[in-house]
């Protein structure tokens, strides 16, 4: 029970500190970004690290907790370290960054935490986030990591579900809630809207009720009874819950343990919410009144109730909206600075183009606002907040092809339009599962259902392997064309095969200097490919369920994936451990995607929520709620300001980072979206879906229209044009191919690719 | 509301875990057995819904054995084998007790790892690629559209391409048979597809010359049948160019000496083929021709002929016969029977063609009212009134995308003067029975061959009839047998009770022996690809205990009448019957039974007659056949 009560008030002490964290990085750059990575590198790093400072006593009741905690996962090792680095505090603070994620973030090494101030904090962060560990270990226990739960995850069940066995007699809970909707139903339309959210979470939370106290008469009866009530975007959860009678199935009800264990968000007016109060304690509702106490949480606001738009906009995720605090914490959404492309600078690697602005474009804005002093966007990290790898020759190579490249790129707008090319994979017989392209487009590789991977040259060039060791070292080192001899012709073929996975492969991504590839995959595994021999180099293993998606940082080295076992890893290439795990979803995570500027992450689940990770500390510093459906895509656009997110509703939604807001919406696909990618310039974003179409949305015009209004950021209500038809650009068929990934060539080509579907 | 809350998932009965308990040698109470009943739903449910995970980040719509096993792995539970076949595995009864199960054939390894025959590999995944999109202006290359030169492929592909029009146009029979057969067969020609259908699109180029037009409907025959082709837009090409053959007045039919009827029937046979096995692909299409039949049927005769034929092979519309046809059929009656009334020598043509119309015609009233008998049959048990308003097993409520063809339908109706069943609502089955017996007489009654069995009956629901000497004559035992149509659908309820002491011998015997020109009009029926009419007759005629047939035709328990069976000539009073008919009752012998049916229905007049009979259907039944 208490893991379950810190899981639920975590988020506090998580934005106190993310507001100081970002206080100390705007006062004090260096130094706190320098300070702060090295902690909650890996998890059970993690739950060390409170030891660091642990000086008042809540530090100690932690510390004990995490410490019987281990004693009863049989962790004796574990155990026996955190207590001696408790007893030995003052020795932790230098080997910790090091010892633990330091040497990954090898960067930050630098600027290690020495003043009390930092290293408080430090704790502070390191406490938060091992309790955010523990509570999100509850709901997937057996998930999380190996090393944290070890399997004791039914004792933890049972206290979870312990909470429903208060009794009331089960006739009356049809009454309670009819008697609750007659009072919604007579309040006054403003707040009906409003009230009605309380609908759902206490329908499920009643049946729950009945259900574990076994009544199962009555709980059939109730949900029959009242299911029809609810809205629609609920149903497949209720489909799950109408399936569930008995006690028994609640143990292994992964829903039904979310619905328990995250308290459900609602967004509710102070009048509205201060109505319903008067109403339950009028009538000694207690029955109701306690699942509002216990179960929901109700986030109240000053001002106008919000209208049934409103709130339909942004219901629909499984746990509820998201708490308006969990939106304020400071992203750094502006893009890294770009090296000068002639003489390219050593400190940053400047890979991802399809992540810049238009060169052309940025330059002299750049320039008009003093870049020369290497000032910048002030909403962009700091450039050495990550460490990121350093600019090899072949890289500033690229770099130079791809300006060139850009400036021969067609801008696009409503009047013009991109080219559509659509590759086509044949007699793939259904067994396709993922596409990617190297950025300079010369690539493609499929992921296949068969557990192969395949990678296609789609120029002339033909793929070659490295030569042999034994006929390596009969090469001429010194030869100017070293790099051409090193290759084997005889190998030389259109396409390679890449096996080692042993399910099918679930998602692919090219690194930025196209030498690797990765494929993630359900044998739980995620590998790593060299494109120079086409061998499999590295398998992660980390994740124990099937991995959804992967993908490389823009910048290379580090890497992020998402299962189901509802935490994305954060790693990087050298590392055979994850370097950070974030955990919060509460159910699968299907698809990750790295922001332009590598410090954030954003993760799209299948319990309708995105949410952006902090790559630095970890953290989460964004839930967008809205989708109905679970999300299948993302996509940040170019300048790093915004996100767009597909789902199998068949919509794509549009979100504001800056301000975490839901800022558009889309319509018009008929099938799950499956591919999002905007153009070079940001200016249009293309879709592609299941219902074999792509469509073309007008993003200059969709940002603009709400950049244009002033925010309601403060509340964070949003009425949403209705203007998807008027943003719509085009919608393209294609032939039979559903349409699975979308890529904008360097010149603004767009590139389409799916399998032909018999 | 209450019947969109039903529970839509599978539910394991009790008994099923009693018996699966049983045969692992446990016995189980009946308490125990409802709770691991309840609980073998739930985990089922459960996987279902885990394995959905599989299936959409595998980005399929299709659920797959192996997105279920996937599930059942993932949570510790002993995967499936043996499911993944591509074929279904057919789930049959046991004849005793109420037993239900899969069939699993044996498989003998060893005449498989043995056998000559190594099946084809799949062919290589390969990625090409095309632009489509010009400046997001157009589609360079719209949906459906077909290539004009064959370009962009492998040279195998090429030489294929190749290779197989050459021999299916060419002269050599066999040749053209063993291309066809590979086309049909042939897994890896997907890419080839565009170009045939191309192929077969210069059906316009050839109407003069038959033989090249019925080689081009084998060749869409071939390319609709392979299990490996995807159609998808390109069925449309198809379609207008099966289309092209039946409707338009080739060039070729001019001739009187040419056999255009084999191919229009072929072509009619091969367009309801393609509406069974691709329904899905061409939903507006069957409006469009929906429409052009009424459109031919509102016209003048000159036209008219050629519709026919195929409407009467297309049985989906048997909803659309009583619409569309049905309300038009005074109207065009009367010029039917100036046509065949005429005796002149220079309208024999004509008139040979609308006798075959006069056969085709024939053919859908009689399916339209068997349906109707069918799915009456059902309410009669119930309340009167119902029975009379509705006939609920006739179609789901008019679909509504069909309104606006059928809107244009009503106009055109009321241009038709003195057309009696204008209106819309389905007309009762005993008045619409004697509607069209006014037009057909006898040939209508005979064809539905009902014994004696059940004429007291019938005679309750429908309006009073004079005995007919005829329907006397009978024997007790209705093995008379027409034509195939008739042994396919008209099963009398008594008949129904003992199906197996029935033998389906002489079903099969007669319709295959019975070169009646009857068999003639309705071949299309014959040569449906359904299964052959004998067999459906035993399915349907099944005893209660096949749940699955039984819901699907709801066939009346032994007491419920055919009401309409048996009509007395008086009832065609509106309207004189056929001149013909009156020959009929001298047709029969007293006893049917001895007369051998293929000798009755040589007799009957000539419906869609060839100039030859016997030897004529010989030849053309070959050319039907062609073993594609």
């Amino acid at each position: 029970m208490a893991a379950v009560q810190d899981g639920s008030i975590e988020p506090e002490p998580e934005n106190e500190i993310k507001t100081e964290t970002s206080n100390e990085v705007l006062g004090n750059p260096g130094d706190a970004s320098g300070g702060v990575p090295p902690t909650a590198p890996v998890a059970a790093v993690a739950t060390e690290k409170p030891a660091a400072a642990a000086t008042d006593s809540t530090e100690r009741q932690t510390l004990l907790a995490v410490l019987q905690f281990l004693k009863k996962s049989k962790l004796f090792e574990s155990e026996e370290i955190l207590r001696r680095e408790a007893g030995l505090l003052n020795e932790i603070g230098d080997s910790q960054g090091s010892g633990a994620g330091g040497a990954a973030l090898g960067g930050g090494g630098g600027a290690e935490p020495e003043s009390g101030d930092a290293s408080s904090l430090l704790s502070r962060v390191a406490g938060a986030v091992a309790t955010a560990q523990s509570a999100n270990a509850t709901p997937a226990p057996a998930k999380v990591t190996p090393v944290v739960t070890g399997g004791d995850d039914q004792p933890d069940v049972n206290v979870v579900l312990a909470a429903y066995s208060q009794q009331g007699d089960p006739v009356l809970y049809p009454v309670y809630y009819s008697g609750l909707k007659r009072f919604i139903d007579s309040v006054l339309d403003c707040h009906r809207a409003e009230l009605s959210q309380v609908f759902y979470p206490l329908f499920v939370h009643m049946y729950l009720e009945l259900v574990y106290n076994q009544y199962e008469k009555e709980a059939k009866a109730f949900f029959d009874k009242f299911h029809g009530d609810q809205e629609c975007y609920y149903k497949d959860d209720l489909r799950i819950l109408s399936g569930l009678t008995k006690k028994e199935h609640m143990k292994g009800n992964e829903t039904l343990l979310d619905f328990r264990t995250s308290k459900f968000v609602l967004r509710i007016s102070r009048d509205s919410y201060q109505l319903l109060k008067r109403h339950l304690q009028e009538r000694q509702n207690n029955q109701i009144w306690n699942i509002i106490q216990e179960h929901l949480y109700i986030d109240i606001f000053d001002g106008m109730p919000r209208s049934k738009g409103q709130i339909d906009s942004m219901s629909g995720s499984l746990a509820g909206e998201a708490k308006r605090e969990a939106n304020k914490a400071k992203v750094f959404y502006g893009l890294l600075k770009e090296p000068e492309i002639e003489v390219p600078l050593d400190d940053e690697d400047e890979e991802a183009e399809n992540e810049e602005g238009k060169p052309k474009k940025k330059k002299p804005k750049k320039d008009s606002t003093g870049s020369k002093s290497k000032k910048q966007d002030p909403n962009a990290p700091q450039q050495s907040r990550i460490p990121l790898p350093e600019l090899k020759d072949s890289d500033k190579l690229d770099k130079i092809m791809n300006m060139k490249e850009a400036t021969k790129r067609v801008r696009l707008g409503p009047e013009s339009l991109p080219s559509i090319c659509f590759y086509t994979f044949l007699n793939a017989y259904q067994g396709l599962t993922a596409v990617d392209f190297t950025d300079d487009s010369s690539l493609v590789a499929g992921g296949f259902a068969d557990s192969t991977v395949r990678v296609w040259s789609v120029t002339p060039k033909k793929l070659r392997g490295v030569k042999t060791a034994g006929d390596l070292s009969l090469i001429d080192k010194d030869s100017d064309d070293v790099l051409e001899r090193i290759m084997d012709e005889k190998t030389a073929s259109e396409s390679k095969n890449l096996y080692g996975h042993s399910g099918p492969v679930y998602g692919i991504s090219f690194s930025p200097d196209r030498n690797y590839l990765l494929s993630c995959s359900e044998d739980a595994t995620v590998r790593l490919w060299s494109l120079q021999t086409f061998t499999c180099l590295v398998g992660y293993k980390g994740h124990n369920y099937p991995v959804w998606d992967t993908q490389f940082s823009p910048y290379g080295y580090y890497f992020i994936s998402g299962g189901h076992d509802r935490v994305a890893r954060l790693w990087a290439t050298d590392h055979y451990q994850p370097l950070r795990i974030f955990s919060g979803h509460l159910a699968d995570i299907t698809c990750t995607r790295f922001h332009p500027n590598s410090n954030y992450v954003a993760t799209g689940s299948a319990d309708r929520t995105i949410r952006l990770w902090d790559v630095l500390n970890g953290n989460c510093v964004r839930i967008f709620t809205g989708h109905k459906g679970p999300i299948h895509c993302l996509a940040f656009s170019p300048n790093g300001k915004f996100l767009a997110s597909g789902a199998t509703d068949g919509r794509v939604l549009l979100w504001d980072i800056g301000h975490g807001l839901m800022i558009g919406e889309l319509k018009g696909h008929t099938d799950t979206v499956y591919a999002l990618k905007f153009s070079r310039d940001g200016e249009i974003l293309a879709s592609g879906s299941m219902d074999n179409t792509v469509r073309l949305w007008d993003a200059t015009k969709a940002f603009d229209d709400i950049e244009t209004d002033d925010f309601t950021a403060a509340t964070g209500h949003i009425t949403l044009p209705e203007n998807s038809q008027e943003l719509l650009l085009g919608s393209y068929m294609t032939k039979s191919t559903p349409v699975i990934h979308l890529h904008f060539t360097r010149r603004n080509l767009l590139l389409g690719a799916g399998a032909y579907n018999p | 509301m209450a019947d969109r809350e039903e529970r839509k998932f599978a539910e394991v009965p009790r008994d099923s875990v009693k018996l699966m308990a049983e045969s692992v040698g446990v016995e189980l109470s009946d308490d125990i057995a409802a709770m691991l009943a309840e609980d073998v739903c739930y985990r089922l449910r459960e996987a279902a819904q885990n394995s959905s995970q599989f299936m959409r980040h595998a980005k399929r719509r299709r659920l797959t054995v192996e997105d279920f096993n996937r599930a059942l792995r993932w949570s510790n539970v002993e995967a499936v084998c043996g499911y993944g076949s591509q074929d279904a595995l057919p789930f049959r009864p046991l004849k005793e007790g109420e037993l239900y199960f899969v069939e699993d054939r044996e498989i003998n390894l060893v005449e498989l790892a043995l056998a000559t025959n190594i099946p084809k590999g799949c062919a290589e995944t390969m990625v090409r690629v095309q632009v489509s999109y010009l400046d997001g202006k157009g589609n360079v290359e719209p949906q459906g559209a077909v290539p004009t030169a064959v370009q962009s492929l492998t040279d195998d592909l090429l030489k294929y391409y190749q290779q197989v029009t050459r021999a299916i146009l060419g002269e050599d029979q066999q040749l053209m048979k063993v291309a066809l057969q590979d086309l049909q067969t042939n897994s890896k020609i997907a890419a080839l597809l565009p170009y045939f259908v191309h192929v077969v699109s210069g059906v316009k180029s050839v109407s003069h010359d038959l033989e090249q037009l019925s080689r081009l409907l084998h060749m869409v025959k071939s390319l609709v049948q392979n299990p490996f082709l995807y159609l998808g837009s390109y069925i449309k090409s198809l379609v207008s160019s099966v289309m092209y053959c039946i409707l338009e007045p080739l060039a070729a039919s001019i001739n009187p000496l040419n056999d255009h009827w084999t191919l229009r029937d072929y072509a009619a046979l091969l367009l309801s083929h393609i509406f069974w096995a691709h329904g899905d692909l061409v939903g507006g299409l069957y409006h469009q021709i929906l429409l052009s039949l009424q459109k031919v049927l509102s016209g003048s005769f000159k036209k008219l002929p050629l519709g026919f034929c195929f409407l009467t092979s297309l049985c989906v519309p048997l909803q659309a016969v009583e619409r569309v046809l049905f309300p038009h059929l005074s109207a065009y009656w009367s010029n039917l029977q100036a046509v065949l009334d005429d005796d002149s020598v220079s309208n024999a043509q004509v008139k040979a063609d609308g006798h075959k119309v006069y056969g085709a015609i024939l053919v859908a009233v009689e399916k339209l009212l068997k349906m109707k008998a069918q799915s009456r049959s059902v309410p009669v048990e119930g309340s009167v009134a119902v029975r009379e308003r509705s006939f609920p097993g006739l179609s789901p409520p008019q679909e509504p995308v069909s309104e606006p063809g059928f809107g244009i339908a009503s106009h055109l109706l009321q241009g038709a003067a003195g057309v009696p069943a204008e209106e819309p609502v389905p007309v009762p089955l005993p008045v619409m029975y004697r509607e069209l017996y006014a037009f057909f007489g006898d040939s209508l009654a005979v064809r539905f061959s009902t014994g004696p069995g059940i004429e007291p009956r019938a005679s309750r629901a429908a309006p009073p009839q004079p005995p007919d000497s005829k329907k006397e004559g009978m024997g007790p035992d209705t093995t008379r047998k027409m034509p195939q149509l008739t042994a396919s659908m008209t099963i009398s309820p008594r008949q129904d009770s003992s199906p197996r002491n029935e033998p389906s011998l002489p079903a099969v015997q007669n319709s295959s022996a019975a070169p009646s020109r009857f068999q003639r009009s309705s071949s299309s029926s014959l040569q449906r690809s359904k299964p052959p009419p004998s067999k459906a007759a035993q399915r349907s005629a099944g005893p209660t205990r096949e749940v699955f047939q039984k819901s699907r035709f709801p066939l009346p328990p032994a007491a419920a009448p055919f009401s309409f069976l048996i009509a007395g000539r008086q009832t065609g009073r509106r309207c004189q019957g056929r001149r013909f008919q009156t020959s009929f009752p001298q047709l029969h012998p007293p006893n049917p039974s001895a007369q051998p049916p293929r000798g009755y229905a040589h007799k009957l007049p000539v419906i869609g007659r060839m100039g030859k009979p016997v030897k004529r259907w010989v030849c053309s039944q070959y050319s039907l056949h062609l073993p594609l």
